[in-house]
């Protein structure tokens, strides 16, 4: 059963220029973006800095307007499409869907105490009672691991790790069945990562929760997703079951994603893929298929056909127009 | 780890933000000092009067131009302060009175004396200063700063002065800061079209050399108005600029706040508008308001001073530290009575210490920078 179904969403940003602010372009940060996320699972959203991975979760959360498409989420049985809807109509919706953030240092409150940063969400959605609010905040504290006497610390006293926590009690607050993660661990030391990782992925057997996952590092990516999707240039370019993106990639953006993730065994040295040149503008994307300028395979007919996302079978996407005949490398099974 | 060292930490931990200012502040001691200087003028300003002894508008021309009087703390070996009495004698080839200490008189101080009637704050009649002279004759006095040409005591007029000068700095820069966070806050909230226009007017109106400007201003006053209306012009006129300053730090702040993610968190989890601005980014920059204030007041000062010096600000009977200093503008009063420039000596020390008192407060807004 599905939670969310993202359909064609698009988010275009306008380019104004000089002082008439003339209208002079669009950056299309994410253009027609499609997949859904099962209930109690999780989708990680891959790609480099700038492919728009971010851009679509916040329209997800509707943090931004997205320019068109639809974003269905499905709550007891009923689905609304949050794409059309006002500020105010979307207020009953929040509290099924919740954001932890990438940086941990940004996203509390440098000014509010642990326990009151905690209870936010639930004074704001009508939990007027505070011995209440502290019990639950105690519940929650209780729940990602911290110990319920910090709840009058301010936040500068924690660690990154231990503001990772508050986060992701406080967008627990509202028992969400959706949880947006943005780079959750990116900004945390790697022995931090796993501590983290671990957590979420405890609470999501707990609470039965669905993530989408928002990451560049695929190692942790591997580690807590059920499929992947990789993002380049505004587009899905490839959609798959986990351990099918890694071990058989059909895209070769993938597969050079996938020859930069580290390997633990130095021996088992591989060669790394490096792309040439930098990714495009997402102003002034390139003809055909945006990745042809980077791409090692690219023929004639991908520097003037855009090809389609194209299905392969058991949940497998993808969009080049060579998938099937290419034989490209992914990491081993082990890895 | 010892306890002390642990309860150390744990009271960090629960710190608020204005307690972490606090220490930060603390730490900055001539900042420390330069407030509690500031403190000090400000109960000045409250009891301008009672500091005084002579009435600062009361002239009297057998007193003109009487130099500063040393007070003599010691008489026999005990603490018995007293001033000696004074002659007069008038040069007869220059006209000139001159003033000798008589040895033989001593006049006693004594501390909450008697002296002029005075409303205090304006509303409390009362007639107790901090000095006063005991059993005193009808020609002693007290001349600590000593008198200017029609005899007003320069002590007593530097006092009552310290009120309108600082005040009026208060004054334009409540009116700045509640212009600049207005426009600023609008600049940021609205962007687009109003944002540049604001800007726009804001680049325009710091471009201008501002003597100029505040003179023609000021010369616009009418000359029928009464002292309290020219002093409210005042403050509108040297507060026409000070905004500017105020709004772009609202401005930034305000962008600057608006991408944080805890401000989308707060977004996220629902809350109003109202709640964003005034529970999560209000606080946020409050304490640089504070900072910029201070670091506009002095300006707010100086500029006072300066356009009443000019003649060209607040005009005689108020009294006001520009206007003191009007005195002082001629080379012959100069060399005559050279103690006149005492009122310049104020200024200088309010000035430094508001802008020391800025810096340790900006350096101590942010404990989380």
């Amino acid at each position: 059963m599905t939670i969310l179904d993202v359909k064609n969403l698009k988010k275009y940003f306008p380019i104004h220029k000089g002082l008439l602010r003339k209208l002079v372009g669009h950056v299309k940060a994410v253009d027609d973006v499609s997949f859904s996320v099962a209930r109690g699972e999780t989708l990680a959203l891959v790609g480099e800095s700038g492919c728009g991975k971010t851009t679509a979760s916040r329209c997800i959360m509707r943090a931004l307007q997205p320019s068109s498409g639809e974003i269905n989420i499905t709550i007891d049985g009923k689905t609304t499409d949050l794409a059309p809807l006002q500020k105010a109509e979307l207020k009953p919706f929040r509290r099924h869907m919740q954001m932890v953030f990438q940086d941990p240092f940004s996203s509390l409150n440098p000014r509010m105490m642990v326990g009151d940063l905690i209870a936010e969400p639930l004074l704001i959605n009508g939990m007027d009672n505070e011995s209440e609010r502290r019990a639950r905040v105690r519940e929650l504290l209780d729940l990602v691991s911290l110990p319920t006497a910090y709840m009058n610390r301010f936040p500068h006293a924690f660690s990154g790790g231990q503001r990772q926590r508050i986060g992701i009690a406080r967008a627990l607050a509202l028992n969400p069945s959706l949880i947006v993660a943005d780079e959750p661990v990116s900004a945390l030391d790697v022995s931090v990562q796993a501590q983290i990782i671990n957590l979420l992925l405890d609470l999501q057997d707990r609470l039965g929760l669905s993530y989408l996952f928002v990451a560049h590092d695929l190692s942790v990516v591997k580690h807590v997703s059920d499929r992947v999707a990789v993002m380049y240039l505004g587009q899905l370019v490839e959609i798959a079951p986990t351990e099918a993106l890694f071990v058989t990639p059909r895209h070769p953006y993938t597969e050079a994603l996938l020859s930069a993730v580290p390997k633990p065994d130095p021996r088992a040295r591989q060669e790394r893929i490096i792309l040439s040149r930098e990714v495009a503008d997402a102003a002034n994307p390139p003809s055909g298929c945006a990745f042809h300028p980077r791409c090692s395979f690219a023929t004639d007919q991908c520097k003037s056909e855009r090809p389609h996302l194209q299905d392969l079978g058991q949940g497998h996407q993808v969009r080049c127009h060579h998938a099937r005949t290419l034989a490209l490398q992914g990491v081993g099974p082990s890895v | 780890m010892s306890t002390d060292q642990t309860s150390r930490e744990e009271q960090f931990a629960v710190a608020t933000q204005w307690q972490l200012t606090w220490w930060r502040f603390r730490k900055h001691k001539l900042a420390v000092l330069s407030g509690l200087i500031v403190i000090a003028f400000y109960i000045i300003v409250l009891f301008a009067d009672f500091f005084a002894y002579a009435d600062p508008h009361a002239t009297d021309s057998r007193r003109s131009h009487i130099p500063p009087q040393t007070i003599h703390f010691f008489d026999d070996g005990a603490f018995k302060p007293y001033v000696h009495g004074l002659t007069q004698k008038r040069d007869l080839r220059t006209f000139k009175l001159s003033y000798q200490i008589d040895p033989d008189r001593k006049v006693y101080l004594d501390v909450f004396a008697e002296g002029y009637r005075y409303n205090l704050f304006g509303l409390i009649p009362s007639s107790t200063h901090l000095l006063g002279l005991k059993n005193a004759q009808p020609e002693d006095g007290i001349f600590l700063l000593g008198t200017d040409l029609v005899g007003r005591d320069l002590w007593s007029r530097i006092m009552v002065a310290t009120r309108i000068s600082l005040t009026i700095g208060l004054a334009g820069v409540t009116v700045s800061l509640f212009l600049g966070v207005l426009l600023g806050g609008l600049s940021a909230v609205y962007g687009g079209v109003v944002d540049m226009m604001i800007q726009r007017l804001i680049e325009i109106l710091r471009s201008m050399p501002t003597i100029p400007l505040w003179m023609g201003l000021a010369a616009a006053l009418p000359n029928t108005w009464t002292v309290i209306q020219v002093y409210l012009a005042i403050t509108i006129i040297i507060s026409f600029l000070g905004w500017t300053d105020l709004a772009r730090v609202v401005r930034g702040k305000f962008l600057a706040l608006r991408n944080e993610d805890f401000i989308a968190a707060a977004e996220l989890a629902g809350a109003s508008q109202f709640r964003i601005i005034f529970h999560h980014m209000l606080p946020s920059f409050l304490s640089h308001i504070i900072a910029a204030t201070s670091l506009a007041l002095p300006a707010m000062i100086i500029s006072e001073t300066s356009l009443s010096f000019l003649g060209l600000g607040l005009r005689p009977p108020a009294i006001s530290w520009g206007i003191l200093l009007q005195d002082a503008q001629n080379i012959e009063t100069l060399a005559l009575a050279p103690w006149l420039l005492a009122a310049a000596v104020p200024v200088i020390i309010i000035i430094l210490a508001f802008n020391f008192l800025g810096d340790g407060l900006r350096d101590a807004a942010d404990p989380y920078g």
